[in-house]
């Protein structure tokens, strides 16, 4: 006998979702078989305040963009003004532009980790990992004066030096990462639960990810290698050595490893950059802003986030404002379509974890 | 993958190893840590510091700060009185605020706890509401970081002894780049406005300037001063004083930058066309002016641009008071001036030049023949110095030795010149005479901090190689033989501070005798007022006290119809004030006839 198909409503609570968002669900029994997202909940138009703000004040804004790593976003706000004026950044900046890059980069990661088990009912790991991402947000409180909204890489440099002695403490947490990272094996992949949920689960093969224009971790864990900061390097990313990982499973196992993989290489340029990291100012002062104009112009940057490529569009009218300020996110297309088309023929259970997996991040959708 | 995974089953027990072990995140009995020394908490502001300028209010992209009223701060020059007050409902901690903090008064504390149940309390004014804040600053601006620019751009001068070879105008002028960039420093907080006589639309023509419309700026200066490239030049600018920036850097320059855009208008017929102002139909109203100085060049072109039938009386061969007779031409050239004259006759207003009121022509018949009068009179009158041999040969009154050189007058000074005063007038004199060939020495009572000059021409007289002795108290001018001066005796003096509050005194030391010798002697210590026109009725009529014609905050004298302005009113004397009464007067005067109408 065929059973009936119901529909149902996943989210817009954030509880088991990535974010304020929905998806219709239409299911027979178990499986899924039509996936319709429903954004909406989350839209604040912070690009069109922006083009109400002048070129310092839009700064702040940028890190809303997407609360679990919010410097790439400045990263990206900061390299389009500058391509746009001209404006040199001092060498010192941009390595530790860098550090905080790649200290962003790994706190989301073990945000992700919480998620990632969280939503297969593995919830010590997440207990551990978020705590552990604790050490590197005091990190960012000592650097930046803030935890998670850091407004501190801004046009012409980064907002203050390093506090006396960081760069030790740095150092220091990364010695305990990595070893706790080892814990992270045993209690996630090693895991037999984690083994049989996650392999062979939210596939996205290689042809689908390029169809959809997929791009990070989800990319390079079907084989595709593809990572900005190889591609189209920035900052000093070209002067340091580090990997590109990727896994042919294109499962939510293949990305997991991708991942935990990426987030060794991301303590390995950490130390790199610390040793290499020369002195001098930090900050190419701006003009008082106010008045500080930008020359008619656009700019098109990118970066690397944890969820994959994410650029921004700026463009410069000559004035004191942002005419137009337009951010590409990897979530736009891991959250809507790539996931309509994931979900179908995937188990209700395993919604939470294949979003989870593909990096759908609502804020970053809704801009 | 087998059926039974062992490994995996086991592995995660490992985690049993952390068992007993201190938690991450939470702890029994409750830890509390510190917040980090850059943490971006609550607000302070350092209320004495603080001068109101609103510039974190301005820079809030969530509106969080408005500028209010504090009880026990009170406003003065510089200081608006209003203090910042954030409401934590809306404030993200950006901390910008913090950047473009011009005094450094505002910063970020470590404390980040806010309980009430009270929403009105999330308004929160930093300093007033949490005086303990002050010892838990964290996160401050410091001048390295800060997002002002402390530094004014750097006028082009002459070099100091190229100078005294002429009377080429020291002072060269930005150029468009350096204009923009000074102008640019601007944060318009508008304290210069508050403290300019004339209350200038100075962030206004400032904000243009940077934009890069000069032609705007112009309109903008020439809505309430018919004299800006004078001012541009010689005002004694104390907007500068009271400038945001100034408080931990170099003060905006308001006076180059009015210079700047007001030079850009290079002729009277240019300046007309730019401002082009709205030139009201004859209304059939006569002002007679007494005197064309700044005072009453203001009050003759705000009438004419109102449709009055204007005449200025003015007794010299050129319009612009002291401006034209007491300031040099190397700091404000004779074509600047003429271009500013005749544009304000274009307007339509009339200049009686050569003659003098009193002698040439009566008061009374300026009074009977207008419906209001304006007296821009002036202090034309030097005050002697009161010592022996004051009248010898050689021993003038700076006033009117700038007077004779600026009339184009050769006056033969000598090889050795002393000047008494510490004012703008002594400087001027001791640099004109330095042009003239002579080396030159300053006396004066006090301190050179104490100088009312105005500390670029102090600088300037330096540079120029002008001796200033301090502290020295002029007794007796000695003659020789033909009663021609031939030297000064002086004593020095030593500053006693004044019971009474006031600035210290200089006290005579006995026996410190000095002899300087020297060619010419000029006093500068100060002018008086000529009031000897006012014959018959009007010198009861028109009440004047202590030297000073009195008026009313409407510029009126004791007589109604009649109206006073400049140096022969206000204290300041200067020409920025001149130009405010005359404004003034303007203003009142077409008040009361338009009741008439």
């Amino acid at each position: 006998m065929r059973e009936k198909a119901t529909t149902l409503y996943f989210g817009p609570q954030h509880p088991g979702i990535t974010g304020n968002m929905m998806i219709r669900l239409k299911v027979e029994g178990d499986t899924i078989v039509k996936a319709t997202t429903e954004v909406g909940y989350l839209h604040r138009a912070f690009e069109k305040l922006q083009e109400k703000r002048n070129w310092l004040q839009s700064f702040t804004m940028m890190c809303r963009f997407c609360v679990p790593e919010t410097d790439p976003m400045e990263e990206l706000y900061a390299r389009a003004v500058e391509t746009i004026e001209g404006r040199e950044v001092p060498e010192r900046a941009k390595y530790i532009r860098v550090m905080v890059l790649e200290l962003a980069r790994l706190a989301s990661f073990m945000l992700w980790y919480g998620g990632q088990n969280g939503s297969l009912g593995l919830y010590t790991m997440g207990q551990w990992s978020v705590g552990d991402r604790n050490y590197i947000l005091d990190l960012f409180e000592e650097l930046t004066g803030g935890r998670v909204y850091h407004m501190y890489i801004w046009p012409g440099g980064v907002r203050r030096d390093l506090p006396k002695g960081f760069e030790q403490k740095v150092i220091k947490t990364m010695d305990y990462l990595e070893k706790r990272l080892g814990d992270y094996d045993d209690l996630m992949f090693d895991n037999a639960i984690f083994k049989k949920r996650t392999q062979g689960v939210g596939i996205v093969d290689k042809d689908t990810a390029v169809e959809h224009g997929v791009v990070g971790a989800v990319l390079r864990g079907c084989g595709i290698k593809s990572d900005i900061r190889i591609d189209e390097p920035y900052e000093v990313y070209s002067k340091l050595d580090f990997e590109v990982p990727t896994s042919e499973g294109a499962d939510i196992w293949a990305r997991a490893l991708v991942r935990r993989q990426e987030a060794r290489q991301s303590i390995r340029i950490i130390r790199q950059v610390i040793d290499m990291m020369p002195g001098g100012a930090v900050y190419n002062k701006i003009p008082n802003p106010q008045k500080w104009k930008l020359p008619k112009g656009d700019a098109y940057v990118r970066v690397e986030s944890v969820r994959g490529e994410v650029g921004l569009y700026a463009v410069s009218d000559g004035g004191t404002m942002p005419r137009r300020i337009h951010l590409r996110g990897a979530a736009y297309v891991h959250g809507i379509t790539l996931l309509e088309d994931v979900l179908v023929g995937e188990n209700i259970a395993d919604v939470s974890a294949i979003m989870n997996s593909l990096g759908t991040c609502p804020p970053e959708i809704e801009r | 993958m087998s059926f039974f995974d062992l490994k995996g089953t086991l592995k995660p027990l490992t985690a049993l190893k952390q068992f007993g072990k201190k938690p991450h995140t939470i702890s029994y009995p409750k830890e509390s840590t510190e917040a980090a020394e850059r943490y971006r908490g609550l607000h302070y502001n350092e209320l004495e510091e603080c001068i109101g300028c609103g510039n974190c209010s301005i820079i809030c992209q969530n509106k969080a700060i408005d500028m209010i009223h504090v009880e026990g701060i009170e406003g003065s020059g510089g200081d608006s009185g209003l203090r910042p007050r954030v409401d934590n409902g809306r404030c993200c901690w950006c901390a910008l605020c913090v950047e473009v903090c011009p005094t450094g008064s505002l910063s970020l504390t470590k404390d980040y706890m806010y309980v009430s149940d009270d929403a009105d309390s999330f308004l929160f004014t930093p300093g007033v509401d949490n005086p303990e804040g002050k010892e838990i600053l964290s996160f401050t601006t410091s001048d390295g970081v800060s997002l002002n620019t402390f530094n004014r751009v750097p006028m082009p001068e002459l070099e100091g002894m190229e100078r005294v070879k002429s009377f080429a105008e020291v002072v060269l002028g930005y150029n468009e780049e350096m204009a923009l960039e000074e102008a640019s420093r601007c944060i318009s907080c508008g304290l210069c406005t508050e403290v300019c006589p004339e209350h200038m639309h100075i962030p206004e023509y400032i904000n243009a300037i940077a934009a890069g419309k000069n032609d705007d700026a112009v309109r903008i200066i020439y809505d309430n001063n018919p004299l800006p490239e004078m001012c541009g030049k010689v005002c004694t600018r104390r907007c500068e004083d009271v400038c945001a920036i100034a408080v931990r850097g170099e003060a905006v320059a308001i006076r180059w930058l009015k210079r700047y855009a007001t030079e850009t208008a290079q002729t009277a017929e240019i300046t007309k066309e730019i401002v082009n102002p709205e030139i009201k139909e004859p209304n059939g109203y006569k002002v007679g002016i007494v005197g064309a100085g700044p005072a009453g060049l203001t009050a003759g072109y705000y009438l004419a641009l109102r449709g009055y039938d204007v005449t200025i009386y003015e007794a010299n061969a050129k319009a612009g008071g002291m401006t034209m007779y007491g300031i040099p031409k190397y700091r404000f050239p004779l074509d600047s001036l003429d271009k500013q004259i005749e544009y304000i006759e274009k307007i339509g207003v009339k200049i009686k030049y050569n003659t003098k009121v009193g002698k040439d022509i009566s008061f009374e018949k300026i009074y009977t023949e207008s419906d209001a009068v304006f007296m821009g009179v002036g202090f034309p009158e030097a005050w002697t110095l009161g010592i022996d041999g004051e009248d010898a040969k050689g021993s003038m009154q700076a006033v009117n030795f700038l007077h004779e050189v600026n009339a184009g007058e050769k006056i033969d000074v000598g090889k050795k010149v002393a000047v008494i005063g510490g004012g703008n007038v002594a400087i001027d004199a001791a640099r004109v005479s330095a042009r003239l060939g002579a080396e030159v020495t300053i006396l004066y009572r006090r301190r050179v901090q104490d100088m009312p000059a105005d500390w670029e021409e102090i600088e300037g007289a330096e540079q120029e190689g002008i001796n200033i002795v301090p502290q020295t108290i002029p007794v007796k001018i000695l003659t020789d033989e033909k009663g021609k001066v031939k030297a000064i005796e002086y004593l020095m003096a030593e500053m006693v501070a004044d019971d009474k509050g006031g600035r210290p005194k200089p006290v005579a030391i006995e026996g410190s005798n000095k002899v300087l010798e020297l060619d010419s002697i000029m006093g500068a210590i100060g002018q008086q007022g000529d009031y000897s026109f006012l014959e018959g009725d009007f010198e009861a009529k028109i009440k004047v006290e202590r030297g000073r014609i009195v008026v009313d905050e409407n510029q009126q004298t004791t007589d109604p119809k009649v109206y006073a302005g400049g140096d022969a009113v206000n204290r300041t004397a200067d020409a920025i004030s001149a130009i405010a009464d005359g404004f003034k007067a303007c203003k009142a005067i077409d008040a009361a006839l338009a009741e008439k109408r």
